[in-house]
């Protein structure tokens, strides 16, 4: 932000822009984007109110994952486009849960913990192959995510699943959908959820969120936490005064990829579903695209990024598909806008912050 | 890098070739299971070379510009779609209604080059994951166009291509081969020849113009040194011009013409490929393609890709414009996507409107890769190659998921794990080969000594 302040030309102007550059231009532009859709919603017939309680409750779901960018991005390996790697440790967790049958509680702490565990050695290794690629982390975890997403397709074909809930009834490989309402579908949603009108509050789900938050915060600011900022944000000066930039990079990714792990788990009991195959390809681009809009750069990110900008974008994507459909018969028009915006946010912040400027 | 010793150099060419010996291994053992006959993969890879290899071509400039692979093709291809789509509107068929999409595909894409070039040039080192997400924007974009605006801002008189008079937009498929506009088979249909004619064509051609290009090109009278690239001429690279540097590099290419003619003389090879047609005039377009990769690289214009590929830096120190020098890499790139999207389209002969672009991008760098080109160096023959034993694999993966695993849905996620793969594999390789990464390293070419570390 501090570069677009330094790009004010008018000395007039220079106020209103440092006021603008502080309030995030790309926030404030989707944030005027949001109210105009409010509108247009509202103008349409859809309840607002009820589009409201949605977003809170998407904002809850698309959280926790949002989060696993902001380690990344604080240790210096950038956008971790490759943290569906915990995000599959997360699904295999589940699929787990549901082979043995659990339900409730134990079935949502047994998938988030386990996820976490086999979470571990895998963003150990995926650290490790990072570490030895500095500077073109975002490229090369992409296809390392997108590669082991399709290794895993064939996984789905030949694990050895047993429970009938999860395989196909003839020939081999698991459903591609599954249910969860026999697991730990909706349990964090219903826990202590209210209504106020037409809104519906998921109160579990937020406040699992908040305090997935509030123990990132804690961690920045630990002593560890201050160390792996200082080594993402300027390496050099970070391995002068002493501290193990490598470490703290594999902290940050480690990190990343058991908190990707835990927000599937969280995920699917909002959605009510898991999903397999190729469906974790994505979940990448859009905690990264949340991040962004919510005023992370590919280099500096706050726990105020992840909030502001999951919100805003689910908040975006679910009236902007309310009204696109109100607007324009056929389906495809909503997913067209979910791509242009994710990945819009994306371009944007790899033009302004990529390239020569990094330098 | 270069050890001394002959068997460290062989270590050296296994461990720079690895992909594509991988890849090598994975499809000798892929066939014989795969249980298939050896003249339907034959016949299944003529008609899928044909369609496949301009595209892949396409990726050659922008690897030598240094901007990795240019997976931003699939705009390219997107531009041809709407050129292709005109051309079915205004029912051209046949010929010439490839001819006026492939025309209208130069401003068009040519435009989209223009565009995404600049954006590039504002990503320098992150090319690859940006021209990705370019073609992910890019791909939400077009299917505002296909779905809203054609049909309903822009008439389209022709009902077969839209649903319920546009007002949803364009079909998700489109018969290349219906009415009175069909344009399937545009090009590949135009001159057919069976595999052995085919060949000896080729063969003999080759052989004529390695005769011919031994002669000094610079006697040649409208080719006199305006047009050709000088020693001195910012070249960093100078080539050998010795009539024995050109023979020790072209013979054997030339012996590897003379002895497939030879072998195909073999009637059990012969039979082999006795389904085999192939659409000369689209292997002409490709041999074109493959020669104007050759020829650019012998121009003025040529040595600046390269110069800005070795080292941006030393590039612009030599008085060359970098950013204008990238821009035109990749406009060439797209244009050049979008004619083999064109000569993709009218072979397979149906248009997946909104699918057909999508993955073009992944498939040819993934071949690219395999043929042993790396993110910083490709050429037409590893282009080549590779297409060849991508598509191997790809004809052979679905039979081997059915005979080994029982399902063909084996086979087909098998084979874009092995695209995904092979791309990752060859980042990981080039990572650890070139540590710093490359923008960090040019300080060191350019002979500058590094930045001191920044006071804070």
């Amino acid at each position: 932000m501090t570069q677009d302040a330094a790009e004010n030309k008018s000395s007039i102007g220079s106020s209103v822009k440092k006021a603008l550059a502080k309030a995030g231009i790309t926030r404030l532009i989707i944030f005027t984007f949001f109210i105009v859709l409010c509108i247009m919603a509202d103008a349409a017939g859809i309840s607002v109110p009820s589009m409201l309680g949605f977003t809170v409750k998407r904002a809850g779901m698309y959280g926790v994952m949002a989060l696993a960018m902001l380690p990344a991005i604080q240790c210096g390996i950038g956008l971790n486009l490759g943290m569906t790697l915990g995000v599959l440790a997360g699904l295999v967790s589940t699929l787990l849960c549901i082979e043995y049958g659990l339900t409730g509680w134990p079935a949502f702490l047994f998938s988030a913990i386990l996820g976490s565990v086999i979470a571990l050695p895998v963003g150990y290794l995926y650290g490790k192959l990072l570490n030895k690629l500095k500077g073109s982390e975002m490229t090369v975890s992409t296809y390392v995510g997108f590669s082991i997403v399709s290794l895993l397709c064939v996984g789905w074909m030949l694990f050895p699943f047993k429970n009938n809930a999860l395989t196909y009834a003839l020939g081999p490989g698991l459903r591609p959908t599954h249910n969860m309402n026999t697991s730990y579908g909706a349990l964090l949603n219903n826990f202590m959820a209210f209504r106020i009108g037409k809104m519906t509050i998921p109160t579990g789900m937020v406040a699992f969120f908040l305090l997935c938050c509030f123990g990132m915060w804690l961690f920045s600011r630990s002593k560890t936490g201050t160390a792996m900022i200082a080594a993402g944000s300027n390496p050099r000066f970070a391995e002068a005064a002493g501290i193990n930039v490598d470490q703290m990079r594999m902290i940050g990714t480690i990190l990343s990829t058991v908190i990707a792990a835990v927000g599937i788990v969280v995920y699917q009991q909002g959605y009510g579903f898991l999903q397999l195959y190729q469906a974790p390809r994505q979940m990448g681009f859009i905690a990264a695209s949340a991040i962004l809009i919510g005023g992370a750069s590919v280099t500096k990110a706050k726990v105020s990024h992840v909030i502001i900008g999951v919100t805003l974008f689910q908040g975006l994507l679910t009236l902007g598909i309310q009204v696109a459909n109100k607007y324009v018969p056929g389906g495809g028009m909503a997913e067209a806008f979910r791509i242009i915006i994710s990945n819009g946010i994306i371009l944007y912040a790899l033009a302004t912050s990529g390239g020569a400027s990094r330098e | 890098m270069n050890k001394t010793g002959k068997s460290f150099h062989f270590g050296t060419w296994l461990r720079d070739n690895a992909v594509m010996l991988t890849f090598v291994l994975l499809t000798i053992a892929a066939i014989p299971l795969s249980a298939m006959k050896l003249t339907t993969i034959f016949f299944e890879l003529a008609s899928r070379i044909s369609r496949n290899a301009f595209l892949i071509l396409a990726l050659i400039l922008p690897i030598v510009a240094g901007m990795g692979i240019n997976f931003a093709i699939t705009i390219g291809a997107m531009g041809a779609q709407i050129a292709l789509l005109l051309t079915l509107n205004w029912q051209i068929p046949g010929f010439s209604g490839i001819a006026t999409a492939a025309a209208m595909t130069v401003p068009l894409a040519g435009f989209f080059g223009y565009l995404v070039g600049k954006l590039l040039n504002r990503m320098k080192g992150q090319e690859m994951i940006g021209s990705m997400i370019l073609g992910y924007f890019a791909n939400g974009l077009y299917q505002v166009l296909f779905l809203f605006v054609f049909g309903q801002l822009i008439p389209i008189a022709n009902r077969d291509l839209t649903i319920l008079g546009g007002k949803t937009g364009i079909s998700n498929t489109l018969d290349l081969n219906k009415g009175v506009y069909a344009v399937k088979g545009g090009l590949d249909n135009l001159w057919k020849l069976p595999f052995g004619d085919a060949l000896y064509i080729a063969s003999g051609v080759v052989l004529f113009f390695m005769l011919i290009t031994m002669i000094d090109m610079s006697r040649i009278p409208f080719l006199k040194k305006s047009k050709l690239a000088q020693p001195d001429d910012n070249a960093i690279l100078v080539e050998d011009k010795s009539i024995a540097y050109k023979l020790k590099r072209r013979l054997p290419i030339a012996i590897i013409f003379i002895a497939a003619c030879a072998v195909y003389q073999i009637p059990v090879v012969a039979q082999q490929f006795m389904m085999v047609r192939v659409p000369m005039v689209t292997a002409i377009c490709i041999a074109l393609l493959g020669l104007f990769n050759v020829v650019i690289m012998r121009t003025r214009l040529g040595q600046r890709f390269r110069a800005v590929g070795q080292s941006q830096t030393v590039a612009n120190a030599a008085g060359i414009n970098v950013n204008r020098t990238r821009l035109i890499a990749i406009i060439l790139s797209t244009i050049f996507a979008g004619w083999g999207q064109l000569i993709y389209l009218q072979s397979l002969g149906i248009m997946q409107t909104y699918a057909a672009h999508e993955s073009i991008g992944l498939y040819a760098g993934a071949a690219i890769l395999v043929g042993g080109a790396t993110i910083v160096r490709a050429t037409n023959g590893q282009a080549i190659l590779g297409c060849v034993l991508f598509h191997v694999l790809f004809v052979v993966a679905p039979k081997v998921g059915v005979n080994v695993f029982g399902d063909a849905a084996i086979g087909e996620f098998f084979r874009v794990f092995v695209s995904f793969g092979v791309i990752a594999l060859a980042l990981v390789l080039h990572g650890l080969r070139n540590r710093p990464y490359k923008p960090r390293d040019l300080r060191n070419e350019a002979g500058i000594p590094a930045a001191p570390k920044p006071a804070k």
